[in-house]
Order: structure tokens, then C-alpha cells, then sequence
């Protein structure tokens, strides 16, 4: 019954897309029926998942389909469920908030066709988490990536919006190609593409298993945004509506981690190299990412850098886990895949909180640029404490949730780094390392992110007349904010529903993995308090300053400026000088670009100086590689000359060819 | 929960104040000055906390939450913190990272405290503040992972009563580099010379000083005893590993414990009285080296 119910949800978020198709020439309707019915759907199916991940029996439904070695299989376990929540709870928000944020574009664009793609990313995120059928999972998957595809493309009048979609769309079928071998190979020796079927084939074909791995890592990580398959994601996220960003930032780069995990189960015992590779990605993902995010000034491309950043994170949790998993340590594999996949989880909440946020400033002031910011927390309140509680959470700090998550992966890698081989202790210290350095430049990224764009005074004639959103705008992000607060007092409780996924995905039994789960829910339990206490002591103290001040004497005047008379808001801080230190620091990585005139002679008239950061991996990696596929395959041009009689030429030599391979 | 915990946390509140009085009387001393009497940072605190307040125009609710939530984070830090041979009053696995993140929440708040000023100076103090940090956390980091190997436990509770006379003469030269690396992490979280000159409030060069120069009143008694509070937990973090003295006598360990904790001030004074700040440039360096030494620490004792 209640598996009825999710794909149910899923069908109205699709019809009601469908409908607003019909009713495209009347935007304000087309944005009432997809979003509500988004909206309605993904509600409807939160109840079922809820259930499940609440020891609800586990369902499966399965149906004949005509499409050869397909079946239409679906179930929802606890993997499956515990992903599906990010994905309900952030979609179902993001289409009410969508309403709202579209009907700027609404004389301009036709909506419908927006809200038709938004319904099918939608529906076709839940069927992929619930199929159990290889290629009702590949179908689910190429929807999922096209309809984004289109979103990502939904201001295509614009050259760098249209090279971004480019962009993603080669990337993502690249990927997608990698899974289709990837299938392929797990399903030799046995004739169906079940799920069910793949897991039970022969266990001891390591080479095989390997092979899988690598090619899954490559297919799910150019969705999932590891480095350096990320080049398409700081494009097309920042390109896309912003409760699109949201969605695809949140929770579309965690279908390729729930992917990856899926197929986990399915092959043999981990070797170590995978958690050792794994680690490395995640370290490089995760230290790169926030450095680069570090280095931009468009507030959605500072975003999606950061969720390179956090999927790094994640994967450096599940490397944890694997690696625990093949070295015999419980302890280690459960903190590593529960830290991972609480932080799937996190993250979709305060990235989706943060782009959403990112949206309202867009809606607010026209500019996404941040040098172009500053002040707006008097004129966008909502928006701006929303992003501040975002920004907190996102830097892994207490009491908000992406401490209890980072915790969980110390936890993980210090009980590596206390108690195993030495000859692979060099890993867990690392992810210590990285991630204490990532941490620290997490708080640069997001203090700047925040500071400059919604502190100090306005940089721009737009932020001082910015405004604040309205009510289906700014609902969405004070439930996520709410959420941030909740997921970490509730932190115990979640973590403990993931038992069976965390058996299922690291193969332990059961009973194992709860005894080895009983010490770190005490030890969140005792975060949580700590969290309480530390709030109710802020509060205290909060108080008593208000209380000592209320009857002295309160005066307001200027900002000092160390005896300078007539101070513009030009003169602070900028994002980018802000930030300098720090990319100085690393330019290494970075490859920063300076063109700098500096002011000359006695009068100088004009100077200037120009940053920028390009990706890396694009500019030196995919770059010339795909320039010197270009040139080669131009070679082939001659072949390409429009005359038909040639062309019939090469038909009858090809026909004439086959004749011969055939009687030969 | 034993009694013995809470000895930390209150001496932490009461005591640390006179940590600040006792560098300034070094470094008077140094300079061949009487110098202010020891209880100076107490009277100047008091005073503070008598006064109104002035606020900037520019900034807003954040400026004004800042110091007093700020201070709440350290209080918190300070009760995670043993003594001796006795646990904390919070002790669980994964203290040490709940202490390093809430002192990293400290930074958040008063970095976001400065911005919200809108200016440049502060904005100038900010950006150094979160690079330094940066580089210093895994530094810490690395630090406690060698510590939690050594004392096979993830909990600072756990981890610095294994510390004691015999393990100094087991593993003496990881112990020595682990406290060099924190001393280095002490003067530069704690904004001290060769990184930040705590004295000049008004050069460009200057990191936390310059972070909270529009603060007044009792929101600025707040940010100087948080500073104290957060110089005395990482002073106590570098006690517990130079003075391994558990005896389980609250009355033999509190008195070796302060012993410590006044070498350590007197020492941030000989360093501050007797070096030069270093280049903002060769800070990372600084740092660095530092993390190099957690390191080669943690290899000798996973050998």
C-alpha cells in the first residue's frame, strides 16, 4: 500500500506539469497547478517514508513491462526512503516558493513549460530512488537529466546560459554512459537487469568488481559533482531558476551518491582501495571546492562550488566506512556511512535553504554579484537571518545540524587514526586534516558570503532599494531554517533509523551494527543537550547585556573610521579583497588571473585591477582534450561534402563491404 | 558527575582575567616599567560593565548578539575541559572537536560582528582572523590525533588523564613536538605576538584588535573576557600535556595545574617581550611548521 502512495505523489507532481502545459498561455495558472500539485504530491508521498524510516513494513510492487530485460520494479526500503526525504521535503518547498519566484518572468517567458519539466524532474528523482529494475532506473535517470537540462536552459537568451546547458548536457551523458557499461557488466551471467538478480551474481569476480566500481565512481560522480568530473556543476547551477539551484544543489547531485551506495550492494566485500580512493576524491572535492568557492563572487556560483565541497565531505565519510568495512573495524564503518548519509540529509536542508535565499536576493536586487551587495539584512530580514542560519549550519558549527554530521565523520576518522593498521593510518589523519581545513575555509566562505552581501551598507543603488520577498517565498526557507535547528536536536533519533540502510550498504549484520550505534546516538544525545544548553546560555547572557544597558545611556552614531570625515560605502571591504589572502595563499590550485593597470604619474587618471578564477579541471584538463577531439575529428571533414552521388558511392562500397565480410 | 570537574570551569572564570594582568606585569617588567597592578584586566572589565554603549548606524541586531553569544560559546568550552586526573563536566567521544568548533563559532560571530560595522579596518582584521584560523584548525586537529592514539580514547576526558610522568618518558619527543605545536596554535588563536600585537589597536596590521574597535560598553567587557576565557582554555589544553600530574588530589593537582597555567603566561610575556611581530606574509609558514611538527609527532606515535 504505501509504496502506491509514493509513486502516486510522484504522478501528480508529473500531471500536474502536464497540466500546466495546457494552460501555458495563462502563467499565473500554470504556476497554480504545477506548484500546487508539486507541492500536494511530494506531501503525500512524505507520508509513506515517514512510515518506513519509522519501521514501517519494507514494500515492493512489481508490474510486466514491454521493454526488453525491463520490468516496472519498485520498492522502498530504508536507503531508498531515507533519500526520498531531502527529496520530497526540498522539492515540495521549492515548487511552493517557485510560484512566487517565476511570476517575475511571467510576461516575458511561458511558464508552462517550465512547470512541466519541474514536474518531471520531480517525479523522476522519486522513481529513481524507488526503482528496482536496472533500466526503469536508467529511464528514470536520463528524465532526471534531461528535464534539469531544460530548467538549467530556461533563460537560454542568454549566450553564458546556453553554454552552460551545453555543458552539462555532454557531461551528463558521458556519465550516463559510464552507468550503461557499468550495467552491462553486472549483469553478465544472469539474464535480468533486477536488482535483486544483479546482487545475488558471482561473488568472487573481483577483477569485475573492481572494474564496476571505477566505472560507477565515474558515471554517479559526474552527477554527484566529485572533482574532477564537477566542471558542468558550477555552471549549470548558478544558471537555473533558483529553486531549481536549489533542488539540483540539494538533492539531484545526492541521487548519484544514492547510486553509488545502491551499487555497493551489490558487489562483493569492499578491498581497501576503494575506501581509499574514495577518501582521495573526497579530499580533493572537498578542499578545491571550497577554495574555488572561496574565489567567486556570484553569490549561486559561490553555492555550487560549496556543494562540490560538501559532496567531497560525504565522500570522504562513505571512503571512512568502506574502509572500515575492509580493515574489520564496526566502529569506524558505522560512524563513516552514518556520518555520510546524515549529511545527505543536512545538506539538502541548508544548501536549499542558502540558494533559496541566494533566489530572494536575485528576486530582491537584480544581482547575484556579491561586490555588488551589502546591507540588505535591514531591508531583506527574512532572507537575511534565513541565510545566516544557513550559513552556520553550512559551516559545520554548533548547535545547528552540520555539526551532529561532521562530527560523525571525525568520530569516524579519529577512531581510525586511534586504532588502526598503520599502514593505512595516513588516511583517516588526512580526512582529520582536510577536514579541519576545510572547515576553517568553509567560515571564510560563508562569514564573507554573508558579511558582504547582507552586512555593511549598500554597494549599489540596486541593494539599497532592494526588497523583501513575499509570504510563498519566504515560508519555504524559514521551514528549511527550522529544519537546520531540528535536525540537530533531533540528531539521535535520525541517526538511529538508519540502522538497517547502514547494514545494508556496509553487508554487516544487523545486530552488529546496532550494537555498534548505541554509543555515538548516546554521545549526540549528549551534543544535543550541550546544543540546549549552549542557547539557552547565549540567551542568558543576551539578557543580561540588554538588562544592563536598559537604563544607561544608548547612543548611535557613525562607524569609526579612525578620524576620516566623509567615509563612502565604497570604501569597505570588498568579497574579493576579503578573500585575497586566502587565494594568495593557495594560488597554486586556484590559478588566479590578475590584469592590473596601477595609478601612474603625479595625477593618475585611471586604474584598475581585474581578477578571475577558472576551473581548473576545465581550463587545463577537459579544454584540451576536447580541442584536440575537435581537431581530429575535423580530419574526418573531407568525408562531408554534400555531393549525393558520392554518398551513394559510399553506400554501395559499405553494402559491397558487408557482402564479402558476410560470404568470407 | 564529580565535583572534581567543576574545579576547571570555575577556576576558569574567576582566574582568567589574571592571566592578561600577569603578561602585562612580564612585559612591564621587561621593559623596565612598574606596570599595571595584576588585577588591572579585572577593574578594567568592571568599569566597562558600568558604561552605556555606542552603536554604529551602519550595523545591526548581529553587531549587538555578537559578544554576549560569543561568551557563551567559551563558557562552554571551558566546561569540556578536565583537570588533573578528574573528567570534565561534559565528557563524551568527540569533546575535542564540540570544544575546536565551538571555538570556531566564536570567530563566526565576530568576524560577522566586524563586517557588520562596514569598515575597512574591521573588514581588514576579519579576513586575516579567518585565514590564520584556517591554517591553525588542523593544525589543533592533527595535534589531538596524536594525543587520542596515545591515550587510546576520543574524548579529552580520556585523553589527557592517560597523560602522565611515565608516558613522558615513553614517548617524550612526541609529547615535546605536540606541545611545541600547541604553543604555536596558542599564540596565534589567541591573537599574541609573533602573530597579532594585542597592544596596537590602530595599525593596519592588526587582526583581533582591530575586529572589535567599534564595540563599547558592556558588549566590549564581554569580548575581552571571552579572549581571557579563550586564552585560558588553550593554556589548559597545553597544561595538561606539559605537566603530567595525576594523582587524583584535587588538592596536589589543582595547585600544579595553576602552576602551569602561570608558566604559560609568564612565557606568552618573555616571547611577546623578547620577539618581534612577524611578517603577515610569513605567518603561514608559521603555521604550517606547526602543523609539520603535529605531524611528525603522530608518526612517532603510531610507530
Amino acid at each position: 500500500m504505501n509504496i502506491t502512495l509514493v509513486l502516486a505523489g510522484a504522478g501528480i507532481a508529473a500531471a500536474g506539469g502536464l497540466a500546466a502545459l495546457v494552460v501555458a498561455d495563462r502563467p499565473r495558472w500554470a504556476s497554480r497547478l504545477g506548484g500546487c500539485s508539486a507541492a500536494i504530491g511530494c506531501g503525500m508521498a512524505l507520508i509513506p517514508v515517514i512510515g518506513v524510516l519509522a519501521g514501517d513494513r519494507i514494500t515492493s510492487f512489481s508490474m510486466p513491462w514491454p521493454v526488453p530485460f525491463g520490468s516496472f520494479t519498485i520498492g522502498l526500503d530504508t536507503l531508498s526512503a531515507f533519500f526520498l526525504l531531502p527529496i520530497l521535503l526540498l522539492c515540495g518547498l521549492a515548487a511552493v516558493y517557485g510560484t512566487e519566484y517565476l511570476q517575475t518572468y511571467a510576461g516575458r517567458k511561458p511558464l508552462g513549460p517550465a512547470w512541466f519539466m519541474f514536474g518531471l524532474l520531480v517525479g523522476s528523482m522519486v522513481l529513481l530512488v524507488i526503482a528496482r529494475n536496472a533500466v526503469l532506473f536508467l529511464v528514470a535517470w536520463e528524465v532526471m537529466s534531461l528535464s534539469s537540462f531544460f530548467l538549467v536552459t530556461f533563460e537560454h537568451e542568454r549566450a553564458e546560459v546556453r553554454r552552460a546547458g551545453w555543458t552539462y548536457l555532454v557531461a551528463t551523458h558521458l556519465g550516463t554512459s559510464c552507468l550503461l557499461a557499468a550495467f552491462v557488466l553486472l549483469s553478465t551471467g544472469s539474464e535480468s537487469m533486477h536488482f535483486a538478480a544483479l546482487a545475488g551474481a558471482d561473488r568472487a569476480a573481483t577483477v569485475r568488481d573492481g572494474a564496476v566500481f571505477i566505472l560507477v565512481l565515474i558515471g554517479f560522480g559526474t552527477k554527484a559533482g566529485f572533482m574532477p568530473f564537477h566542471v558542468w556543476l558550477p555552471e549549470a547551477h548558478p544558471a537555473a531558476p533558483s529553486h531549481v539551484s536549489a533542488i539540483m544543489s540539494g538533492v539531484m547531485i545526492k541521487t548519484g551518491l544514492y547510486g553509488l551506495l545502491r551499487v555497493l550492494t551489490f558487489l562483493g566485500p569492499p578491498p581497501a582501495w576503494w575506501g581509499c580512493v574514495l577518501i582521495g576524491i573526497g579530499l580533493v572535492s572537498g578542499i578545491l571546492g571550497v577554495l574555488f568557492a572561496l574565489a567567486q563572487t556570484d553569490l549561486k556560483r559561490v553555492l555550487a562550488y560549496s556543494s562540490v565541497e560538501n559532496v567531497g565531505i560525504i565522500a570522504m565519510a562513505l571512503g571512512i566506512g568502506l574502509l572500515g568495512v575492509s580493515l574489520g573495524s564496526t566502529p569506524m564503518a558505522v560512524l563513516g556511512f552514518g556520518g555520510g548519509l546524515l549529511h545527505v540529509l543536512n545538506h539538502a536542508c541548508f544548501k536549499g535553504l542558502l540558494f533559496l535565499g541566494a533566489g530572494a536576493v536575485a528576486h530582491g536586487t537584480g544581482t547575484r554579484n556579491v561586490e555588488l551587495l551589502g546591507g540588505l539584512l535591514k531591508r531583506m530580514p527574512w532572507s537575511g537571518w534565513t541565510f545566516l542560519v544557513g550559513s552556520v549550519a553550512i559551516c559545520g558549527l554548533p548547535p545547528l545540524n552540520g555539526f551532529v554530521s561532521e562530527l560523525l565523520v571525525y568520530l569516524g576518522a579519529l577512531q581510525g587514526a586511534r586504532s588502526i593498521d598503520p599502514a593505512y593510518v595516513l588516511l583517516p589523519v588526512g580526512v582529520l586534516a582536510g577536514l579541519a581545513l576545510i572547515g576553517g575555509l568553509a567560515l571564510a566562505c560563508f562569514t564573507r558570503a554573508f558579511g558582504i552581501a547582507f552586512l555593511g551598507e549598500s554597494r549599489s543603488e540596486s541593494a539599497a532599494h532592494a526588497h523583501e520577498c513575499g509570504w510563498r517565498m519566504r515560508a519555504p526557507m524559514l521551514i528549511l531554517a527550522a529544519c537546520c535547528v531540528a535536525l540537530s536536536l533531533l540528531a539521535p533519533m535520525v541517526f538511529g533509523v538508519l540502522t538497517p540502510a547502514i547494514a545494508r550498504v556496509s553487508g554487516l549484520p544487523e545486530p552488529q551494527v546496532r550494537a555498534a550505534m548505541t554509543g555515538p546516538q548516546s554521545w549526540l544525545f549528549t551534543v544535543a543537550i550541550s546544543s540546549l544548553v549552549l542557547l539557552a546560555l547565549a540567551t542568558g547572557l543576551v539578557m543580561l547585556g540588554r538588562r544592563l544597558l536598559s537604563k544607561r545611556p544608548v547612543t548611535t552614531t557613525v562607524t569609526w573610521g579612525c578620524g576620516y570625515a566623509r567615509p563612502t560605502a565604497r570604501m569597505q571591504y570588498t568579497a574579493s579583497s576579503f578573500a585575497q589572502p586566502l587565494t594568495a595563499c593557495f594560488r597554486l590550485f586556484l590559478g588566479t588571473r590578475e590584469s592590473l593597470s596601477p595609478p601612474d604619474g603625479y595625477f593618475p587618471a585611471s586604474a584598475s585591477l581585474a581578477t578571475r578564477t577558472e576551473d581548473v579541471c576545465r581550463e587545463r584538463l577537459y579544454s584540451p582534450v576536447f580541442r584536440g577531439l575537435a581537431w581530429l575529428l575535423a580530419k574526418l571533414r573531407w568525408l562531408q561534402h554534400g555531393r549525393v552521388q558520392i554518398y551513394v558511392l559510399y553506400i554501395a562500397f559499405t553494402l559491397l563491404a558487408l557482402l564479402i565480410w558476410k560470404l568470407g | 558527575m564529580p565535583i572534581a570537574g567543576w574545579c576547571q570551569p570555575v577556576l576558569g572564570l574567576l582566574a582568567a582575567p589574571l592571566l592578561l594582568g600577569i603578561i602585562n606585569r612580564v612585559k612591564a617588567l621587561f621593559a623596565g616599567r612598574q606596570g599595571p597592578p595584576l588585577i588591572q584586566p579585572y577593574r578594567d572589565l568592571y568599569k566597562l560593565l558600568g558604561k552605556g554603549a555606542t552603536y554604529s548606524k551602519t550595523t545591526t541586531l548581529v553587531f549587538r548578539l555578537a559578544p554576549a553569544a560569543g561568551l557563551a560559546c567559551v563558557v562552554l568550552a571551558l566546561t569540556l575541559l578536565p583537570l588533573g586526573a578528574s573528567r570534565a563536566v561534559l565528557a563524551f567521544p568527540g569533546d575535542l572537536v564540540l570544544l575546536i568548533y565551538l571555538l570556531g563559532l566564536v570567530r563566526f560571530l565576530t568576524v560577522i560582528g566586524a563586517l557588520d560595522t562596514g569598515s575597512s579596518f574591521e573588514g581588514m582584521g576579519a579576513s586575516r582572523e579567518v585565514q590564520f584560523s584556517a591554517l591553525a584548525e588542523p593544525v589543533l586537529l592533527l595535534v589531538m590525533a596524536g594525543l587520542a592514539r596515545q591515550g587510546d580514547s576520543l574524548s579529552l576526558s580520556g585523553i589527557y588523564p592517560a597523560v602522565t610522568a611515565a608516558t613522558w618518558m615513553e614517548a617524550g619527543p612526541a609529547l615535546a613536538l605536540i606541545a611545541a605545536a600547541l604553543l604555536v596554535v596558542l599564540l596565534a588563536e589567541n591573537s599574541r605576538i609573533p602573530v597579532d600585537d594585542p597592544n596596537t589597536h590602530l595599525e593596519l596590521t592588526m587582526i583581533h584588535e582591530v575586529m572589535v574597535l567599534d564595540y563599547s560598553g558592556p558588549d566590549l567587557a564581554a569580548i575581552l573576557y571571552g579572549a581571557s576565557l579563550k586564552l585560558w582554555v588553550f593554556g589548559s589544553l597545553l597544561v595538561g600535556v606539559c605537566v603530567p600530574v595525576r594523582t587524583g588530589w584535587a588538592i596536589v593537582d589543582v595547585p600544579a595545574f595553576l602552576a602551569g597555567m602561570l608558566v604559560v603566561a609568564v612565557l606568552v610575556g618573555v616571547v611577546e617581550s623578547i620577539m618581534a611581530r612577524l611578517r603577515l606574509l610569513r605567518v603561514p609558514q608559521l603555521l604550517i611548521g606547526a602543523g609539520a611538527m603535529a605531524m611528525l609527532a603522530l608518526v612517532l606515535v603510531v610507530r
